[in-house]
Formats: structure tokens, sequence, C-alpha cells
């Protein structure tokens, strides 16, 4: 069967690009940092040596719309292109192909269906930055097969935060059923607190740093009943109007499983937003 | 009230170039022009299939011919798309981070619980 060889929980954030990779006056201050700790995150994917990533994020209205939305997306295709016209205006997020695995999104899909998730899928999807995000971040040679997993957080009616843990651990468990001798990683990109187009934006700190502080031990420690005792869809509305997006935080706690504490933890204050990165090896730290 | 129909304004516009432009530079005609000619094409479909009753009502009409991202979030519009499409068309005209603090403040009379987005 498969092995999980690390789960990983990221923010994401679509500047990271543009900050690493500018020059002289354009270079912001915190670029240095940033990218001393996304090279140090890094290294703990490299260092599990997977052959497949799983990639859980949420289409940012690119493809999925209001006419057709579904709560939880399976890719299954040869191939996804990614990053759309927006996210190079706004961010200069270069376009992007990566490789899909066809058949552990078969797996995924058949075993998810089979255990009560009704799963939507797509044969021909373009991927956002809620996966090219730590594609660059992690893995930027972009050269392993992905399979990538999209989750309704932007758009209501949502699935409740208790859903995504249950679908984080299936999605963990059915991976491990896995026929394959294949080394898999599984990585998840949310949002600790995030305000987007209110009055709270794009403040010297994420909108509410006292939940990021929370929300980083629940995460590091694996605390998911604190977690899902506090966290509620009407509760995330207060740290901040984008704040749905912690619940790929929590699938990704449902991935690693209760209780377990993250193997690497780190965070960093930024305007705007607090990043923070989380990785778990389950069958332990690698050589 | 539609919250469907001022988003997939916002959306449609957003990811189309030229009505970038087009919108920043006739908000009013670019407005009119969508409600007559797209609010009603189902998207993703045959350009043969459309719908029949999407209409802006006085108010929202008003509010993008006028680009008033204060009240297009009071009626609950998605707050990333209006976002996104605004720094689209007006954060060229300013510093670093300064079109979208003022953004902000502008909106600073706004208090908790922010209105529904529920479509």
């Amino acid at each position: 069967m498969a092995t999980v060889v690390a789960v990983i929980a990221s923010t994401h954030h679509p500047f990271y690009y543009k900050a690493s990779t500018a020059t002289g006056d354009d270079r912001p201050p915190f670029a240095d940092e940033w990218v001393r700790k996304i090279t140090a995150f890094r290294e703990t994917l490299t260092r599990a040596r997977p052959d497949v990533l799983v990639m859980v994020g949420s289409d940012h209205f690119h493809q999925l719309w209001l006419d057709n939305m579904p709560q939880f997306l399976i890719g299954k295709a040869p191939f996804y292109d990614a990053n759309w016209y927006n996210e190079e205006r706004e961010f200069g997020m270069p376009r992007m192909l990566l490789k899909g695995n066809e058949d552990l999104s078969a797996h995924l899909l058949r075993e998810g269906l089979d255990r009560d998730f009704d799963l939507a899928f797509s044969n021909e999807l373009r991927i956002d930055h809620s996966i090219t995000c730590p594609i660059i971040t992690l893995r930027p040679e972009a050269d392993l097969p992905i399979v990538p997993i999209y989750t309704n957080i932007f758009a209501p009616p949502l699935p409740r935060p208790k859903r995504f843990v249950q679908l984080g651990q299936a999605i963990r468990d059915i991976v491990e059923s896995w026929p394959s001798d294949l080394r898999v990683a599984i990585i998840g990109t949310g949002h600790l607190s995030l305000e987007l187009g209110g009055p709270r934006q794009f403040g010297p700190h994420g909108p509410d740093p006292e939940f990021d502080l929370k929300a980083i031990e629940w995460i590091a420690t694996g605390d998911l009943d604190g977690c899902l005792s506090e966290v509620t869809l009407d509760s995330l509305h207060s740290p901040g109007n984008a704040t749905h997006g912690f619940m790929d935080f929590m699938l990704m706690m449902g991935v690693a499983g209760a209780g377990a504490k993250a193997d690497h933890v780190d965070s960093l204050d930024l305007f705007h937003t607090r990043e923070a990165y989380f990785t778990w090896y389950p069958n332990g730290a690698p050589e | 009230m539609s919250r469907y129909l001022l988003n997939k304004f916002l959306y449609t516009v957003d990811r189309d170039p030229d009505l970038v432009e087009r919108y920043r530079d006739d908000p009013a005609g670019t407005v009119a022009w969508w409600e007559a000619e797209r609010a009603n094409a189902v998207l993703n479909c045959h350009t043969g299939e459309a719908s029949t009753w999407l209409r802006f009502t006085d108010e929202e009409r008003e509010v993008l011919a006028t680009q008033d991202h204060v009240r297009l979030f009071e009626l609950g519009a998605h707050p990333f798309l209006t976002l996104t499409l605004f720094i689209a068309m007006f954060e060229r005209d300013h510093g670093p981070l300064e079109y979208q603090l003022a953004y902000a403040e502008r909106m600073k009379h706004i208090d908790m619980p922010y209105p529904d987005i529920a479509t």
C-alpha cells in the first residue's frame, strides 16, 4: 500500500512569489526572513522524498462558480494547467503545468463516495493559487504529479468545520489503502484570520492576532477537540471575513490525526496576515 | 435583490481584461450594456441557451454604475470579487498599498456582523 510520508499544512500567500523574486528597491524588507522560513519549510518536504502530492485547496471563483458550486471536488486529469489571468495581473503568478495521477484520483473518488462523501469531480481543471502557492514554496521544480482536492470555504452555504475534519481523516485512510508502492505527501493550504474587502483588511498584522496564536497551538498540538469546541461557521466571521479558509487547516488536522504533534512548526507575522507552516511525519522523521 | 447577479457582474468583468478597462472608463455604460447583453447568459453553456429572468434592482444598477464598493459590501456582494476587480481598476493610480488601505478606511463605519453574502 502507499505510504503517507508527510502531511503539510500551510497558509497560501499569493505575494510570496513576487516578494521572493523581487530585487533592489522592489524587494520588501521582510522578504529575506520569509525566504529563509520557506526554505526551511521546503526542506521538510524534500526530506520525505515524495513521489506524488495530494493538494488540498480552494478555488477562488476561477473555474468554480455560483451556477454550479461543488462543496468538495477532486481533480481527475492527466494534466492541470495553473493560475489565472487575474492572479497574473494582481500577484504576478506564473503560468504552470502540473502532471496528474489519475489512478490515485480514481481511488480517492471511489473510496470517498463509498464512505458517504458525495464528491464532485473534474476531468479538466485549471488550478489556482491555493494549490500553486504551495507548489512554489514547497516544490518549485513542479515536477511531481498531483491530485488536487478543492473545498468550498468561499461561497456559503458551506459545509461545517467537522465535515472538513472528517474528510481529512478519510483522505488519510484512503491514501493509505491505495494499492501502490508510491510515497505520498498530503499538502493543504488555508488561512488563519483574514479579511478581504472589508474594513479590517491590509492592517499591520492579521485582523485577529489572538485567534492566530490560538489556531497555531491547536494545529501544532493536534488539538482537534479544542478546535472543534470553539470553531463554528458563525464563530469564523469574527476573526475576519475570509477566515473560513481556516477550515482547510482543520481538514489537514484531520489528515494528521487527533493528538498528532507537528514535527515542524513555524510562522511569520506579516502585514495583512500571519503566515503559518506545519509538517507532520506520520511514520517518524526521515533520516 | 440579487446578490447572485451583482456577483455575476463582478465575476464576468474581472476575468476579461477588455471589460475591466471598459468598466473603469465607462461605468454606467458598461453596466447598462452588460445587463442588456450578458446578465442572462448561462456561463459555460452553449450561447444559444440563456436565462430569461435576471435583472438588477434600481439600487443595484446605481451602485454598480457609481462603482461604490462600500454599498456593494452593504448589499452583500462577495467581498473578494469586489476587492479583486477594484484593485485591478484603481490600484494603478496609487502608491503601494495606498488603494487597499483607503478602501478599508472608507468602510470603517461598518460593524460586525457584516452583511450576509450567501446566495
